[in-house]
């Protein structure tokens, strides 16, 4: 009798809790859409910020937020591919395989912040490219590479093996089965990782401080020459993203109605990540549904 | 005649065969360069300040006074260790328990319900970005402190208590895969033995997945130490040890990101700070080979 009420209220408890989480998260989502959404509108996501009067919008911060994550994806998606194919297929079984893995490990736990000051220093300074939308992206890519790695190798795992073993058994070799046998199997798992992972790219604030920098040029957006200084397609210019926008308004923002535009901002991001989060599931599903030919 | 010709087919698929491998190899070889640099770069930054600039390592980690600008400047980093630790361990001390009843639910209660909607709504937690939780911190819980507790709302505890939500996909998720992955004969066992589910879960299941949860709260703590923007916005940023929950403190990240903009490059007090960020970096190795050493635990 006494174990079957510690039995009910155990299970009541661990319910509560589960509830609760639900309600945090409801509440929190619940919150920011609530109190950002009124503030959006088309002039709010297209005009530039205003830093002592009411009425700025987060147009450039925006922008700088999308082609952040093009740039960064440019890159990382190619080499994390690389690192994951050679991890899953290539490396050997030994010693110095192992070593590797603890690296990557090491790599994904790296702070970002951490990640951050070493753009600082290597490609801010060393390597010059300034506070810019590129060394940014770089940072982001050091960041993120773990994680395509990661998603990589997942991905070529989960495919079937004598798949593998009949696409070797025709005489194609280990590099053909690869790319036309097994990347399109894994395709969906692939594809899904990065989608979510974009969306940590879209989030990232810390790794951005010292590397895009916490400004933005008044950007002229009918100059589309790449190399002009005020065009918004320069990737050598300072780029301030959404996310650090969020944080630089929540510490220093001047303008009366900063709380309000953090608040659109938040609402704004979060709709994104969003965004990001039921499209990588619903292109997840799609995908294995189309490869599978399940119903 | 046939053999000459299959290796003039053959050549271009043994050519790209080894491209393949080759431009792969490098990708991951530019990873290895990559971390190696990020630790050679922050190292010797971090360690100018004793060797060129002659400040005791002692009295960094020991030190209470942080004036970088002073005279005599004080570097005493303790405060901010003692912020980062105690923001983080108290975090998962409320993440902890929460994040085991999830999964327990999930795996347990009602696999059904619980992969349904608890599974996205932690998902969607781990997505939510770090400068929103910040926001929503500062908007939320540092008035309702504020209201409730003397003090300025500010500080330690509302640090941890975002933290907790940010930490809890990561303990979450690893608990329910380590319940989930439980040989089934274990729990049958204590079942057909006429446990019910509760002494089951707590005399069974939590004992032989003890390992897999400590894996979980040590990666939530490590990811709560390094988390630098959202601790920042609600934790107050006085440079010394507070003396109570709700009273303006620091962390290294928070005074990593609110004076490394502010300090030349190559100065004493900028080079202080690489010094916080070294102490950070090694606390994250610490962190990844108590994960491993858990890992290897519960293999056996």
């Amino acid at each position: 009798m006494k174990a079957k009420t510690a039995d009910k209220i155990a299970t009541a408890v661990i319910i509560a809790v589960s509830g609760l989480i639900v309600l945090v998260l409801a509440g929190l989502l619940g919150y920011i859409l609530i109190r950002g959404v009124g503030h959006i509108s088309f002039d709010f996501l297209t005009s530039p910020p205003e830093t002592i009067r009411i009425g700025g919008g987060i147009g450039p911060q925006l922008f700088n937020s999308i082609f952040l994550l093009v740039l960064t994806m440019i890159i990382t998606i190619p080499i994390g591919l690389g690192a994951g194919i050679y991890m899953s297929e290539y490396a050997p079984a030994n010693r110095i395989t192992n070593f590797i893995r603890l690296i990557v490990e090491v790599l994904s736990s790296v702070p970002s912040i951490i990640v951050g000051l070493f753009g600082l220093l290597v490609l801010v300074n060393m390597f010059n490219f300034g506070f810019s939308l590129f060394s940014g992206a770089l940072a982001l890519t050091v960041f993120n590479l773990p994680l395509m790695v990661r998603i990589t190798e997942q991905g070529l795992k989960g495919v079937p093996r004598e798949q593998k073993e009949a696409s070797l058994a025709l005489g194609l070799t280990k590099w053909k089965t690869i790319t036309s046998v097994m990347l399109p199997i894994s395709m969906p798992v692939v594809l899904t990782g990065t989608i979510l992972a974009a969306g940590r790219v879209f989030g990232e604030a810390a790794a951005l401080l010292f590397t895009a920098g916490m400004s933005s040029p008044r950007l002229d957006f009918t100059n589309w020459n790449p190399l002009s200084p005020f065009s918004p397609l320069n990737p050598f210019r300072p780029a301030e993203t959404l996310a650090v926008h969020i944080w630089k308004i929540n510490s220093e923002g001047l303008a009366p109605d900063a709380s309000q535009i953090a608040a659109g901002a938040s609402a704004v991001l979060v709709i994104t990540v969003l965004l990001f989060n039921f499209g990588a599931r619903w292109l997840g599903r799609y995908m294995y549904r189309k490869f599978t030919a399940i119903k | 005649m046939a053999q000459s010709f299959d290796r003039q087919k053959a050549k271009p698929h043994i050519a790209e065969e080894w491209v393949g491998k080759i431009v792969t190899l490098l990708c991951i070889a530019l990873l290895i360069i990559t971390i190696f640099s990020i630790v050679y770069f922050v190292a010797s930054k971090g360690l100018s300040t004793f060797f060129k600039n002659n400040v005791n390592p002692i009295d960094l980690l020991t030190g209470l006074k942080w004036s970088p600008e002073g005279e005599p400047p004080f570097f005493g980093a303790l405060p901010f260790i003692f912020g980062s630790f105690s923001t983080s361990i108290l975090a998962a001390l409320i993440a902890a328990p929460l994040g085991f009843c999830a999964s327990v639910f999930m795996v347990e209660i009602s696999p059904k319900f619980g992969r349904r909607y608890l599974q996205p709504v932690i998902e969607l937690l781990a997505g939510i970005p770090s400068v929103v939780y910040g926001f929503v911190g500062l908007s939320v819980i540092v008035p309702f402190f504020r209201d409730v507790f003397p003090g300025q709302g500010i500080g330690i505890a509302a640090g941890a208590l975002v933290l907790s939500i940010m930490i809890l996909p990561t303990i979450t998720t690893i608990a329910t895969d380590a319940l989930a992955a439980l040989p089934k004969g274990l729990k049958e066992g204590s079942y057909a033995l006429g446990s019910t589910r509760w002494q089951t879960i707590y005399r069974i299941v939590l004992p032989t997945t003890l390992p897999s949860l400590m894996t979980g709260i040590v990666l939530g703590i490590a990811r709560a130490f390094g988390e630098a923007l959202a601790v920042q916005m609600v934790i107050g940023n006085a440079p010394h040890i507070p003396r109570s929950l709700f009273e303006s403190a620091s962390t290294l990240t928070s005074a990593i990101t609110l004076s490394m903009g502010n300090t030349a490059m190559g100065s004493l007090a900028n080079n202080a700070l690489w010094s916080l960020a070294l102490i950070l970096m090694l606390m994250t190795f610490v962190f990844v080979f108590i994960v491993r050493f858990l890992e290897g635990r519960s293999k056996l």
